[in-house]
């Protein structure tokens, strides 16, 4: 089935599958959703406040407030906590029965005050649920009131950041897009134009994070980088209790943002599916936002996993600083051309079965094209539907987070993990993904991968390849 | 005794107390053993922006149903809850694995400003028609009653529909905590008992409150079984609708995990006139005790004979292990922070037997009568604390300068972050810490994260700072 493979025409409706236009979104599956079901079975998305709780801990001195019941801030928690292995501590405004009846400002002010005693934050980030979102919360209002009660206490009071972030609108990848873009919203600020630039890399990993500043630093451009997690949730091991973890993108960083003079994202798709019913068409990226309200010349381009997709990355990089590439980032793109040439024909023709962040599937599935594998991946599919569809796509592989595994088990293929969760496995937040570098950590694991089950399958044990 | 390091009265209030990490509100729910004669407050709402380790209404029901393998567990509410929850426990079953899967009607914003009962009832149907469950339980989420849906109608119309039990688990996660979950839990199995009547032994106890993690049930089942008693329905690990609905048959109920289970046990009790007992199944003497009582009830000497030669039989297997482990580990401090207050109980004995002494005790869901408990049960100086949050736990075990920790997936992250053992005592072992063969584990487990060489590399400085 050719119309299998991904590319820009069939992304979104895989024809041939059952699912096109007349089907696909329909909420109430009068044709049925993906696979013919109206549940979700097995989701492979998370819910928005997850998001802007990543994003928020990207801010220097931020602590996240969930404003909702206790459950969503606990839960999401221990989401990231069995992947980063770090504390995360989230607040909750432990919405009960009665701030659902008479609104949910008691609540706040309680947890903003609680939150200020204990953690002393320099920043507290509010995302809302679909409780607080439903019953009509305003927090702008809230925020609007607690500053103002407090304007004569003289005690200097934490920035205060709010996104929007209903459950039922997107997934946790919209949620964190929508949260860089409220950050950047209410923070930046214009006075000059700066030789800086913005980048904006989305959902990576701390690793990931590390390889950027470090690549910008040694290009000699000057960045700001948001969100930082890298250190927040990959920190090292500090003896005492940080009650906020050291690192993160500072308050001042993000208002100078408006005085860059251009911004890198990544991604595709970014929020584009945090479609409200009222405003569809007004759904922004935080870099188009920031073009549009500051004249910052916006470079969007997918994320650079792949040679192509690196390539066009450090380009942009050249054009920004005016020079070459630093010498060992060029030998690195060098080796991996070379490890290309020696593993080729391991990975040739194999099938890959993608899952995940849509703007690091259609990334992943680039590069998998750039190296003679074949992507499969089906646009809001949960893993129910991936799996059924997988007796059809017959994949060699899996490329995606751990939640795919069972899938994996059950077809005795491997799972290459990769991205955002990984609750089975040590390591993901020094998981490479990105550049010259962190496509020969991803090379490098997929040929293994492939090489070990066929040697594992191998009737005969041998010792060469 | 703690030497060097006692809180008393005297040093007890300035760290902990105002103007320190405790938060006004939550002064009464930390208390000393000895020294201080304060009663545990608990059973409280937690206080908003705290940080709570608890989760809400919704994950205390599913969690406790979760493990009905039979069953179609379906969440009614936008995405996350269902996300989250996703083979969220290592409970196995020995037969079907419905319960593994995550099933959500995914409300989207156009079913929050519509209704979402329509497609409610098409998923709910589209399921069992595919997976063909004994039973179905149909979560409600916390906004499903904000936006108007009827679930309970729902839910006859789909028992009438296709003849399983449709049972709506009323569980928005505003309406209470954790532990008001578990009383929802309690109330939907509850409508799932009385509806077979399947003819079983007069020597039949249900087992309430485990949940099979890593197996633990089935090695309770070997003792029962070899002790001479039935088990009829176990609640909910590896448990199946049917036994469920045969509970009131049973002579007795076996009350483990009391905090979720003990409503159950009240509400059969009521109805059906069953009796029942608390146990618990972690370390020695609790894990025998449980045995003893239950011949005890039978009033059965056979059976207690047998318990007795089992119990006999087993200590003298592990005592030369346990005594091994104990030489090694005696002086070591133990903190716990756990779900439960009664399995605390169990821990700090289990950890007495192998030389370690408990220096704080901490539950999510205590009842003044474990506290009480506890207090009479640990060292004078040992810090109890009701609902505790990262910033006290993480001050607590460096104030009492415990070597392990033993919690749960969130405490992880606290004690490893500031050079702590940890023992994982919660939903996703995969080692059985329960009964006999469970406590050896258990000592593995402690001794493991307490000798670990790479604690040299915590207690020193780095030298190749300046």
């Amino acid at each position: 089935m050719t119309t299998n493979i991904l590319d820009k025409g069939n992304l979104v409706p895989l024809q041939g599958l059952g699912v096109d236009k007349g089907n696909f979104n329909s909420p109430l599956g009068v044709g049925g959703r993906l696979g013919g079901y109206v549940s979700t079975r097995n989701s492979c998305k998370l819910c928005a406040p997850l998001g802007a709780s990543l994003v928020f801990k990207g801010i220097e001195g931020c602590v996240p407030l969930i404003h909702g019941s206790q459950g969503c801030a606990t839960y999401i928690r221990r989401y990231m906590i069995s992947h980063y292995k770090e504390p995360v501590d989230i607040a909750s405004s432990n919405f009960s029965e009665e701030s659902t009846i008479y609104g949910g400002s008691r609540n706040f002010i309680t947890g903003i005050n609680n939150i200020i005693k204990q953690y002393k934050p320099k920043v507290i980030g509010i995302a809302s649920t679909c409780l607080s979102e439903t019953i009509g919360e305003d927090i702008p209002g809230h925020i609007h009131n607690y500053k103002e009660e407090n304007a004569n206490t003289g005690a200097k009071l934490p920035t205060f950041i709010h996104a929007s972030t209903p459950s039922y609108c997107g997934s946790h990848a919209e949620g964190f897009h929508n949260t860089v873009l409220a950050t950047i919203k209410t923070l930046a600020e214009y006075e000059n134009v700066r030789n800086e630039i913005t980048i904006l890399p989305g959902m990576v990993s701390p690793a990931d994070i590390r390889y950027m500043k470090e690549l910008l630093e040694d290009f000699g451009i000057k960045y700001t980088l948001f969100p930082d997690y890298s250190e927040t949730l990959d920190n090292e091991y500090t003896a005492e209790y940080q009650l906020i973890p050291t690192g993160g993108t500072t308050v001042h960083d993000i208002q100078r943002i408006g005085n860059s003079k251009a911004t890198i994202e990544f991604g595709a798709s970014f929020n584009k599916s945090f479609t409200r019913l009222k405003d569809k068409s007004s759904v922004q990226t935080a870099g188009e936002w920031l073009e549009s309200k500051y004249y910052i010349r916006n470079y969007q381009m997918p994320l650079p996993i792949g040679i192509e997709a690196s390539d066009k990355f450090m380009e942009a990089l050249k054009t920004i600083s005016g020079k070459e590439l630093p010498e060992h980032h060029r030998k690195e793109r060098g080796r991996l051309v070379d490890a290309y040439i020696d593993a080729h024909k391991y990975v040739f023709g194999k099938k890959a079965l993608l899952y995940g962040e849509e703007d690091f599937v259609t990334a992943m599935a680039d590069w998998c094209k750039e190296i003679g594998v074949e992507p499969f991946y089906i646009k809001g599919a949960d893993f129910e539907t991936l799996k059924e569809k997988a007796n059809e796509f017959q994949p060699d592989f899996l490329l995606g987070n751990s939640k795919g595994y069972y899938i994996a088990r059950e077809r005795k293929i491997p799972l290459v993990r990769v991205g955002f969760p990984i609750h089975d496995r040590f390591g993901a937040n020094r998981m490479l993904h990105l550049g010259y570098r962190g496509t020969q950590e991803l090379f490098d694991r997929v040929v293994n991968a492939l090489i070990e089950y066929k040697q594992e399958n191998s009737p005969i044990g041998y010792k060469y390849l | 005794m703690i030497e060097g390091h006692k809180i008393d009265e005297t040093n007890f209030n300035p760290p902990l107390g105002v103007g320190g990490i405790l938060l006004d509100e939550r002064q009464k729910q930390v208390s000393v053993a000895g020294a201080n004669e304060r009663t545990i407050d608990c059973n409280k709402a937690s206080v908003a922006g705290s940080v709570s380790q608890r989760a809400c209404v919704f994950c205390g029901s599913r969690v406790v149903l979760y493990p009905i393998s039979d069953a179609l567990h379906l969440i009614h509410g936008p995405i996350g809850c269902a996300a989250y929850t996703w083979d969220i426990r290592g409970s196995l079953s020995s037969g079907p694995e419905l319960h593994r899967l995550s099933f959500s009607t995914d409300l989207q914003e156009r079913d929050v400003i519509f209704g979402g009962e329509k497609k409610l009832y098409q998923a709910a149907l589209e399921l069992i028609n595919a997976h063909k469950p004994k039973a179905a339980f149909i979560y409600s989420t916390c906004i499903v009653g904000v936006i108007g849906d009827d679930v309970e109608r729902a839910c006859r119309m789909l028992e009438d529909e296709t003849g399983i039990p449709v049972i709506a688990v009323e569980a928005p996660g505003f309406q209470g905590s954790k532990k008001d979950g578990y009383k929802v839990a309690c109330e939907s199995i509850f409508k799932l008992v009385g509806r077979v009547n399947n003819p079983i032994p007069a020597k039949s106890i249900n087992i309430l409150g485990d949940f099979n993690l890593a197996g633990e049930l089935w090695i309770l089942l070997e003792y029962y079984k070899k002790m001479g008693v039935h088990v009829n329905a176990t609640i909910t690990g590896d448990g199946r609708v049917e036994a469920i609905s045969n509970a009131h048959n049973a002579a007795l109920n076996v009350v483990q995990c009391s905090g979720s289970m003990n409503y159950l046990a009240k509400l059969m009790k009521d109805e059906y006139n069953i009796p029942s007992m608390r146990v618990s199944y972690f370390g020695i003497e609790d894990m025998s005790d449980a045995l003893y009582d239950v011949a005890r009830f039978f009033k059965d000497d056979d059976m207690m004979n047998k318990a007795r030669e089992m119990v006999k039989e087993e200590i003298s297997r592990m005592m030369p292990a346990l005594a091994w482990y104990k030489e090694r580990l005696t002086g070591k401090k133990a903190a716990i922070y756990v779900g439960g207050a009664f399995k605390a109980i169990s821990l700090v004995k289990a950890l007495r037997l192998i030389g370690v002494q408990t220096v704080i005790v901490g539950s999510q869901t205590g009842t003044p009568e474990d506290y009480e408990l506890i207090k009479k049960l640990c060292d004078e100086g040992t810090i109890i604390v009701d609902d505790s949050n990262p910033v006290e736990l993480s001050h607590f075990v460096k104030e009492k300068q415990a070597d392990i920790f033993i919690g749960g997936v969130k405490e992880r992250p606290i004690a490893h972050k500031i050079g702590l053992g940890f023992c994982d005592h919660n939903h996703e072992r995969k080692e059985p810490l329960a009964g006999y063969e469970g406590m050896i584990n258990f000592a593995k487990e402690i001794y493991a994260t307490a000798m670990s060489p790479v604690w040299k590399f915590t207690k020193t400085t780095d030298p190749l700072t300046p």
